[in-house]
């Protein structure tokens, strides 16, 4: 691990290997509604990760047994394609993408008004087409811009960024060298506006203190995120209203 | 890629669970950073490297430790590899049901497999038998029996219990490269170990170590995995509510407290 394997991943004036400092984000774009079919959808690219979100529903429920009585049913599967890494992916489901589309659920679902829409499901689709380190936080990120975008009642939207541990250094955003030579990962996400964490998950080495300075981190760069999925709802219904006002036929 | 297991507390009883909570009163009787009586014991199964069987109150998990000559994955050739795997069977619960892991079964083995892997139990770079040919390949296998709650810290339990009392063969390499295994066994290489320990959230108050029930009516839980040195080394929150950034360090705070009292119920570091 870390400097044991001798990848620098800070140099002398505490620049990361992309010339970021600590506490500095990727350039991060998200843009809303960029699918047809879909009820909504989103894009982001965060550094050099892309991935797509498509949200089907509130629709019915099949198999018709797994629809729930006082509750939606909200669906996830994180994937990542083949060719999103260095070396080919098999397409079937690995264990970590298992988990991985549970913990996004779950990120997401403190946010959903889900008792709106009993016997209903909702489908969340996300697809890693290239992946650099924080796919996870980056997928809710995008997700939850996909959710508003398809309508669906929501308290807040859902943003989340990684804190990594390199160099013994707390570091946001955390890239896939970052992720794979560092000593530690921990993404995190949050409803910005409620301040409520949706999301934590750990691994490598942390003290009681770090933790403590991770969350405030985590909470100032998703400040920034939250900005960047705002601009992208906002745009697309300007567009639709440009589109409007330019006296074309909007269906 | 759903919730597979849909249990539903009748509404009353929820209510109850939680204006006792209000009260500071469990349903077990329990003060709310009140762990249930934890009894571990080691070597029950004679044909594994090593196991251990662990209780929870009424919650019981049985794990074993098997080690076999492998060749090592190419990322990591001078390394061993350790894999995590975790089946809730039918026989533990009846929300339980047959068939391929799902993702319940996978978080819980993952969990378990990243407080091991970030606090080095198994010192996986100690167990290259001919770097780049062949490794020790340890299987970590886990097992719930009985389920009232709280597997996450019972797995991590029997996990570490197994691995702490495996014993492995000794290997020497022949003169044209081949493995014998002699017929003396030595102790597994072991760096740290982490202890789990899981805080649910019930309406707005936290307690350690929910039971079954409790599980049912919780907005949410959060794992932290505990080092000897008081380090986090995993962190996982799961359930469909959320935790404010001063719950977090509340749990936290619960967590690095009980953990030691968890770490005297594991049988000693080999050596």
């Amino acid at each position: 691990m870390g400097g044991a394997e001798g990848v620098k991943l800070l140099d002398e004036e505490g620049r990361r290997l992309d010339g970021r400092a600590l506490n500095e984000l990727r350039k991060c774009r998200i843009e809303a509604g960029v699918l047809k079919n879909a009820n909504g959808s989103a894009y982001i690219e965060l550094g050099r990760n892309k991935i797509l979100v498509a949200v089907y529903g509130p629709r019915e429920v099949h198999p018709r047994h797994e629809a729930l009585p006082d509750r939606m049913l909200l669906r996830c599967k994180y994937s990542m394609l083949p060719f999103s890494v260095p070396d080919r992916k098999n397409p079937a489901p690995s264990r970590r993408e298992v988990e991985l589309s549970k913990v996004i659920r779950e990120a997401l679902e403190p946010a959903i008004f889900l008792e709106e829409y009993p016997r209903t499901t909702v489908d969340v689709y996300i697809e890693v087409i290239e992946a650099d380190g924080s796919t996870r936080v980056a997928s809710i990120t995008a997700a939850s811009v996909a959710l508003a975008d398809a309508g669906i009642p929501m308290r807040d939207l859902v943003a989340g960024v990684s804190v990594g541990k390199i160099e013994g250094k707390l570091a946001i955003d955390i890239n896939g060298i970052e992720d794979q030579y560092g000593e530690g990962d921990m993404p995190i996400a949050m409803m910005p506006r409620l301040g409520e964490i949706t999301l934590i998950q750990a691994d490598g080495r942390f003290t009681r203190d770090e933790v403590v300075q991770a969350l405030q981190m985590a909470r100032e760069a998703i400040a920034k995120l939250y900005e960047e999925q705002k601009r992208a709802l906002k745009e697309k219904y300007s567009r639709i209203l440009e589109e409007v006002e330019g006296g074309e036929v909007v269906r | 890629m759903s919730e597979r297991v849909h249990t539903v507390v009748p509404a009353p009883r929820r209510e109850a669970i939680l204006s006792m909570l209000k009260r500071g009163e469990r349903v077990d009787g329990r003060r709310a950073d009140e762990y249930r009586e934890v009894r571990v014991e080691t070597g029950v199964v004679g044909n594994a490297e090593g196991s251990a069987r662990v209780s929870i109150g009424h919650t019981k998990v049985i794990a074993g430790v098997k080690a076999s000559p492998g060749s090592p994955f190419p990322d990591a050739p001078d390394k061993g590899i350790q894999i995590v795997y975790a089946e809730l069977i039918p026989m533990a619960s009846p929300i339980f049901e047959p068939g391929p892991p799902d993702e319940n079964d996978v978080e819980l083995a993952r969990v378990v497999d990243r407080g091991l892997r970030s606090s080095s139990t198994v010192k996986l770079e100690e167990l290259a038998l001919v770097p780049g040919k062949h490794v020790w390949r340890i299987y970590i296998d886990i097992y719930p029996i009985d389920h009232d709650g709280n597997l996450i810290d019972a797995s991590g339990l029997a996990a570490v219990a197994a691995l702490l009392t495996s014993k492995i063969p000794k290997v020497s390499v022949s003169s044209n490269g081949s493995l014998v295994m002699e017929e003396e066994r030595v102790p597994l290489p072991i760096g740290d170990a982490p202890v789990f320990v899981t805080i649910a959230k019930i309406g707005d108050t936290l307690v350690v170590d929910p039971c079954y029930e409790e599980e049912l009516v919780m907005d949410a839980r959060i794992t932290f995995a505990i080092d000897r040195e008081g380090n986090v080394c995993a962190i996982q929150k799961g359930g469909r509510g959320s935790f404010s950034a001063d719950e977090v360090v509340k749990a936290l705070d619960l967590a690095l407290a009980l953990a030691p009292e968890l770490r005297s119920k594991l049988p000693p570091f080999p050596q």
